[in-house]
């Protein structure tokens, strides 16, 4: 399970297989000491440390579902949601109060909606904010030597249990959305760092000769070559960060962050079966939209590229 | 013009240099090639010329566009670079930009306007014999041969009197190799461009270059002369090995078709009447003549077998010819191909069909055993 779909869904797995003998002379001054050379992430799915960084990869919604079964299937569930789950709640009852019922309308489900979403954006823009620099530096010359600690600063992060991260930052910031915002930008930015370093590193040695030998300056060869070139690897990581932080924003509800994980968190004490499946659905249906709507985004802006 | 003098490159942590006091000079509008085995360093010479490496030691002239000499060493490397075309092995065209703005790099970091852009590009792939559409494709649409001629039009989009070529033809397989090569050779002549060639293949040393710049390991120049006269004259043993046993069929590579065919071969025309035909085949005693039409263009051939004791035209005997070689190609080409559709002998065509001569094997091995008796008086010369 852990290794499985690994090689078919990392782009340009060959590279890692050294099919390409020129590029591993790139990548063997890289210095990394910290990543383990595969790291099981929370989705399931897998995260391989190659060369220099390795990186999060998502497996690709074309090949799970088709791009346009999805939003079908997500309308679907909506409206059995609506249907069998909030459409049975009885008016006056302790979960109409909590949830809302048909007489008085459902305000608090589309505020915990929105709640949740306002987590995830705020935690996930600031995360990129920090980490794509983050991950440009640590490829750059003269800062090389540092990437190995910022990786294992990002590492730890990443493997601390996100209800522990919580608890602690809980002690140091309180109660409320700022803490959980903090804990989701932490958890945020491995996989962004990574696969912004990744992304950069992967770039053929023999593009970036050209544009030097062209006269190209470093910081055009970043703004012009690098990053374009790394952008699908990047905005990989910045994907994966977002669906990730969708399920672990859901826990923010127990330091009153608010947001879907309030219905799990209270329905569970109160064993009421549909506040819990409303809450767990309506999240598992966000991080799927969120993911094919990064997706899309991601078919839009990545210019069609093949290794030449 | 390139002059190199005294350059020295010891690379950092290593003791040895990895090029050892070169001195020699490209001059303006000749290719000249730097062969080698690895390690002696070709790269590398080649690279401290746009400082993509800088050398330890020595300097590097160059003659700008003002008609002056300039140390490399003494300009910014940015502006040099952009300055100078540069073509490298696996071509490291930009996959994310089209055709067009992989040409451009160079003259839109110069800060050209875009239509100037396009119409150079246009000029370029014109040049490349490439079609229009191309421009608007990403090099991932393209054939490995297109790509690497786009690498070249790349490389002379600001039309820069010097480009440094690494292996540009390296990745590519023999049969595009050897056209893209001879492309290229056409094109020089029209561009007469100072270009500095690495290649670790002595045939395409010899092919490519007006001059030959051999290097051995630790970047030690064993010769820098002509290929006639690296080949028929190596100053040493290890020129001699790096050349290799076959000189002489090597030598057929710096001999040109038009040098020893027949300019005046014996042709039949089309309209002639197959009495004619039989008249003059036994006259001239042949076996068989190439027929041309009014234009001097090849038809084809008759055999004297065929004709004999028939009535008619020329034409209705006339069989299509299985290969004709043009103009300007080398010997060994030339020989490669009679050997193939295995031919005793072979028109000379232009690039309009026309026939300008005749060529057999007799006169390919004359011109071999001529060389010999060159290389061997030379030698003796010598001594």
């Amino acid at each position: 399970m852990e290794n499985k779909g690994a090689s078919d869904n990392i782009v340009g797995a060959d590279h890692e297989n050294g099919m390409n003998p020129l590029k591993k002379k790139g990548k063997g001054n890289h210095i990394d000491s910290s990543a383990p050379p595969h790291v099981v992430d929370r989705l399931g799915g897998t995260v391989q440390a190659n060369g220099g960084f390795g990186r999060f990869d998502f497996p690709s919604t074309k090949s799970i579902f088709g791009w346009t079964i999805i939003p079908i299937l997500i309308a679907v569930v909506l409206f059995l949601v609506y249907q069998r789950l909030l459409l049975a709640i009885e008016p006056g009852s302790m979960e109409a109060n909590i949830i809302g019922s048909y007489d008085i309308g459902f305000e608090p489900v589309k505020d915990a909606v929105i709640e949740h979403i306002r987590l995830i954006l705020i935690s996930t823009g600031l995360a990129i904010a920090v980490a794509v620099p983050a991950g440009i530096l640590i490829t750059r010359k003269g800062f090389r030597d540092f990437s190995g600690l910022i990786l294992s600063v990002a590492n730890i992060g990443q493997s601390i249990p996100s209800i522990a991260i919580l608890a602690i930052f809980m002690g140091i910031l309180g109660l409320g959305a700022t803490t959980a915002i903090f804990a989701l930008w932490l958890y945020a930015l491995l996989p962004i760092v990574r696969n912004t370093a990744t992304g950069i590193e992967e770039v053929d040695t023999n593009i970036i000769e050209a544009a030097r030998g062209m006269g190209m300056t470093d910081r055009e060869i970043l703004f012009q070559i690098e990053l374009p070139l790394a952008f699908p690897v990047m905005f990989g990581g910045i994907r994966t960060a977002a669906v990730i932080n969708v399920g672990t924003a859901a826990l923010g509800a127990f330091i009153g962050a608010g947001g879907l994980g309030t219905f799990i968190i209270v329905g569970i004490p109160l064993m009421r079966d549909r506040m819990i499946l409303v809450g767990a659905i309506l999240t598992a249906v966000l991080a799927i939209l969120i993911d094919w709507i990064l997706g899309k985004i991601q078919d839009r802006l990545v210019a069609p590229t093949a290794s030449t | 013009m390139i002059k190199f003098e005294n350059v020295t490159k010891i690379y950092t942590g290593t003791s040895s240099p990895a090029v050892d006091s070169l001195s020699f000079s490209v001059p303006t509008g000749e290719i000249c090639t730097i062969v080698g085995p690895s390690g002696c360093g070709k790269t590398t010479t080649m690279k401290m010329v746009n400082r993509l490496i800088e050398p330890t030691d020595g300097a590097i002239n160059v003659l700008d566009e003002r008609g002056e000499m300039r140390n490399v060493l003494e300009m910014d490397p940015i502006v040099l670079r952009r300055s100078i075309g540069y073509i490298i092995q696996q071509i490291g065209l930009f996959p994310h930009r089209t055709i067009l703005e992989n040409i451009g790099t160079v003259p839109k970091l110069l800060g050209w306007d875009d239509v100037r852009i396009r119409r150079r590009a246009e000029e370029l792939l014109e040049m490349m014999n490439m079609p229009l559409e191309f421009l608007d494709r990403y090099p991932h649409e393209l054939s490995g041969g297109e790509r690497q001629r786009i690498g070249v039009a790349r490389g002379m989009a600001i039309d820069p009197p010097i480009m440094l070529m690494d292996e540009p033809f390296g990745a590519i397989d023999p049969i595009n190799r050897n056209l893209l090569q001879n492309e290229f050779l056409r094109l020089q002549q029209e561009i007469k461009k100072t270009i500095l060639f690495v290649t670790h293949d002595i045939d395409e040393a010899i092919k490519m270059g007006d001059k030959i710049c051999i290097l051995n390991v630790g970047g030690i120049l064993e010769q820098f002369d002509t290929p006639a006269a690296i080949l028929s004259n190596p100053a040493n043993e290890f020129v001699d090995d790096f050349v290799g046993a076959d000189r002489s069929l090597k030598r057929l590579n710096l001999i040109r078709v038009e040098e020893v065919m027949d300019s005046h071969p014996p042709l039949l025309r089309a309209t002639q009447s197959v009495e004619e035909a039989l008249g003059y085949m036994r006259e001239k005693d042949l076996r068989f003549v190439y027929v041309v039409d009014a234009e001097q263009r090849l038809k084809g051939y008759v055999n004297k077998k065929d004709l004999a004791g028939k009535k008619g035209w020329v034409d209705e005997f006339t069989e299509p010819a299985a290969t004709m070689i043009g103009i300007g190609t080398s010997l060994r080409d030339a020989f490669s191909e009679m050997l193939v559709v295995d031919y005793a002998n072979v028109c000379v065509v232009d690039t309009q069909d026309r026939v300008r001569g005749l060529l057999d094997i007799g006169m390919i091995q004359d011109a071999v055993t001529k060389g010999e008796a060159l290389a061997g008086a030379s030698q003796k010369e010598e001594e």
